[in-house]
């Protein structure tokens, strides 16, 4: 066995290139996390050195598109944590649904698995019609697979035990339909979507919503990032929406807290007041 | 003071009740933190937690991201994450891929664990029934810690400690009951 050859001041000096070269900062993305994904990419791609590694980067356009698809985390499932999203359909939808017009952000969403979630939440509701799902990562990639809400048949089982312990009451595969073995979810729940790419380091505020939903990202982040993050978000939302986090992460220790009051015993927070 | 040994402990089928006697045994004065790596179905996550609080009389809770850990404290991976230790010695979740159809799987922590603590680094492996924690204790000697497994003879599942002998040379193979008197030597020796 090789001791990991990518010691600290190499990831340092790594991040730094890339910065330069292609304006991505990842310098605040916690390293654990980050050296063991870029080891694993070094190991997969087989370069012979460090020092190579970085040349091909440095010199490929090409291969930081691949860089970045493969660093970043993209793991995800359809209505993943059931009473997070029975939380959503019992307490926060019957209150988006006195809006005229719904705005939901789901910010680094991978392929898309729950703006899809999201999707059936709402159709169910009778809220589909009248809202508008945003759904945003760094990775081109998985954007692209977003769009067009393709996931494997394997994983439909899983889904609907999901579905119905998140409350669902119909047949969850009236939602797609399974073609050898890939599950084509319905159209009228991709026409109300807008995929883009957007980097929550450095790209700024688009709109304002109701709700935003970031899961399992924050935990991929430093502190001061985290804390920049939160801003963007406070300053995204509209006042009395909500923020929705994953099952580990918390509002608590950030600078935004004392204008967020959590929501029953799930990580939702309601927005009270404008920042002053 | 960020601690500069860190015992971890990891293990799958028929492990519970090792780890429970085991941290009953190693005192309630423990002198380092302790990371417990238990495959386990979030389906009963509380009732794990519950469980370490009642039975042993150290300190146990579940790693929350970003946390430092203390000495004498019993640290629990949360189901369906991976624990990371990031440098400056805090915890980070970690929500990529399985490892050995694990999350948290062992693999991960202790190879993580051994780039942060070296030589500090204090890896059990008990009951299991995959091959998760081999590579990792590996990993953990390569870097200087100190390995130890269970005696697959004395383990109800004995797969996992017999994949990790078969990968490498651990330095201890001790019988369930042995192991609290080792562990604390390790870890109160300076």
């Amino acid at each position: 066995m090789e001791f990991n050859p990518i010691q600290y001041e190499e990831l340092e000096q790594l991040l730094t290139d890339i910065y330069k070269r292609y304006g991505y900062d990842f310098s605040e993305y916690s390293k654990a996390s980050l050296q063991r994904r870029i080891y694993r990419l070094f190991t997969l791609d087989k370069f012979p050195s460090f020092a190579e590694f970085r040349y091909r980067l440095q010199t490929d356009a090409q291969y930081f598109r691949r860089f970045v698809e493969e660093i970043t985390v993209n793991v995800t499932e359809m209505l993943r944590d059931p009473s997070f999203y029975r939380a959503l359909r019992t307490t926060i939808l019957p209150v988006l649904a006195t809006y005229p017009f719904i705005r939901i952000w789901h910010a680094g969403c991978a392929t898309g698995e729950e703006v899809y979630s999201m999707a059936i939440l709402l159709k169910e509701a009778g809220l589909l019609h009248k809202s508008l799902l945003y759904g945003t990562d760094i990775n081109p990639l998985v954007i692209e697979k977003a769009r067009k809400g393709i996931f494997p048949v394997s994983q439909m089982q899983k889904y609907s035990e999901n579905y119905i312990q998140s409350g669902g009451v119909k047949d969850f595969s009236t939602y797609y339909t399974a073609n050898y073995h890939l599950a084509k979810f319905d159209s009228s729940l991709t026409g109300r979507m807008i995929f883009s790419t957007h980097n929550l380091v450095s790209d700024f505020s688009f709109n304002e919503f109701q709700l935003i939903l970031c899961r399992n990202v924050l935990i991929y982040f430093e502190r001061d990032l985290q804390s920049k993050v939160f801003q963007l978000f406070d300053y995204s939302l509209e006042n009395f929406g909500y923020l929705a986090l994953g099952s580990k992460e918390s509002l608590r220790f950030s600078s935004i807290s004392d204008r967020y009051k959590q929501v029953g015993k799930e990580k939702i927070w309601r927005k009270m007041h404008e920042a002053g | 003071m960020k601690p500069d040994k860190l015992l971890l402990i990891g293990g799958s089928a028929g492990s519970l009740q090792v780890m429970l006697s085991l941290l009953t045994a190693v005192g309630t004065d423990l002198p380092i933190p302790v990371l417990v790596i238990l495959h386990r179905n979030s389906a009963f996550d509380s009732a794990l937690e519950e469980l370490f609080f009642t039975k042993t009389a150290l300190v146990t809770k579940e790693v929350e991201e970003k946390e430092v850990p203390a000495a004498g404290t019993v640290y629990l991976c949360p189901p369906d994450y991976h624990v990371l230790v990031e440098s400056d010695r805090s915890f980070s979740l970690d929500y990529s891929e399985r490892v050995h159809f694990s999350r948290p799987s062992i693999d991960v922590t202790f190879k993580s664990a051994a780039d942060v603590y070296g030589a500090g680094t204090i890896a059990v492996l008990l009951s299991g029934g995959n091959a998760d924690g081999a590579d990792g204790l590996a990993y953990v000697k390569e870097c200087g810690g100190v390995t130890i497994v269970q005696d697959p003879g004395s383990a109800e599942v004995p797969y996992m400690p017999q994949q990790a002998i078969s990968r490498m040379q651990p330095d201890h193979i001790l019988h369930a009951d042995d192991l609290p008197i080792y562990i604390r030597g390790l870890a109160t020796y300076k």
